[in-house]
């Protein structure tokens, strides 16, 4: 790097040397830096306590409901779908109308027990 | 609530940090910010909006940094919003960097007197740098950012900067010196 090279660089630093930022600017602009940080904080602690009465929440607590529900239902589909397969066999079996609904009542406890050991 | 306890830890330590950030660099976005659009009062307004984006994306920034420096991240933050500024208002910085720039800079009474002309010259050489040049040199100079730190501010490599800052040094040389007239 030649002589005249490095004392342009050396005018050039001090051309451009460092301005320091107005007092009042350093104070505004933490004054809204603290005020961003505490609308944050106060939103986090509002949304908190509102959680549970904003609409937009219940999903979230619906959710485990739902999926209890859901999966009831399927239970109790698969149960029915079970039992229902073997109705021929039961009303071949069967010795009359009370006799069909007593072995009827009997599979669908039977197929429930079985659906409850799969599923739970 | 064990979760938002910890949300409000880390909200803390990233405010903490946040403010740690603001303290180191307050003086690099404001000279930055003041050589781009040469005044005090659109430096301020800059300088401010640096640093309230910065804090909307702080924790993104924070963990994509994988612990570099971020104030390669700040300088690129306060770059894109003064050419927002131009863009935005239609006008480029055509009149010469405020006196008040040079005169709060810390220079000593006898440098001001000895070469104040010279420092005027070379001020306003590097407003008639492309703006890549002349953000390389404010980066370079004012900030005192070395080679890596600008490529990340830039986007570019650390090889393409250097070859960047060398030709800048060399346009303004020209500048100043066309300027002097063939008397100097």
């Amino acid at each position: 790097m030649s002589e005249q090279f490095a004392e342009f660089e050396n005018l050039l630093r001090k051309a451009l040397a460092p301005v320091e930022p107005p007092a009042e600017l350093e104070a505004r602009l933490e004054l809204n830096l603290a005020s961003i940080v505490d609308l944050a904080t106060e939103e986090l602690e509002a949304w908190e306590l509102s959680s549970m009465g904003d609409p937009r929440n219940w999903t979230r607590i619906a959710r485990p409901v739902a999926a209890v529900t859901i999966g009831s239902a399927a239970a109790v589909g698969l149960v029915l779908v079970r039992t229902q397969r073997k109705r021929h066999k039961r009303r071949n079996e069967a010795a009359g109308a009370v006799d069909l609904a007593g072995r009827t009542l009997r599979d669908l406890a039977r197929e429930a027990r079985r659906v409850a050991d799969d599923v739970f | 609530m064990a979760s938002s306890e910890h949300t409000r830890e880390q909200k803390a330590r990233l405010d903490d940090a946040f403010s740690a950030l603001y303290k180191a660099h307050l003086r690099d976005v404001y000279s930055y910010s003041y050589y781009r659009v040469g005044n005090h009062h659109d430096a301020e307004d800059l300088t401010e909006q640096t640093f309230l984006q910065a804090y909307r994306h702080f924790e993104r920034a924070q963990r994509e940094s994988e612990g570099r420096p971020l104030r390669p991240w700040l300088i690129r933050i306060a770059h894109n919003l003064a050419a927002n500024y131009y863009r935005d208002r239609s006008r480029k910085p055509q009149t010469p960097i405020d006196d008040a720039g040079v005169l709060s800079a810390p220079h000593t009474t006898e440098d001001l007197v000895e070469d104040r002309d010279d420092l005027k010259r070379i001020l306003a050489g590097v407003q008639q740098l492309p703006d890549d040049r002349r953000e390389a040199l404010i980066m370079r100079f004012a900030l005192g950012m070395d080679n890596r730190e600008i490529a990340r501010a830039l986007g570019r490599t650390d090889g393409a900067t250097k070859v960047l800052i060398h030709r800048a040094i060399r346009q303004l040389e020209e500048i100043v010196k066309q300027d002097e007239g063939p008397d100097a």
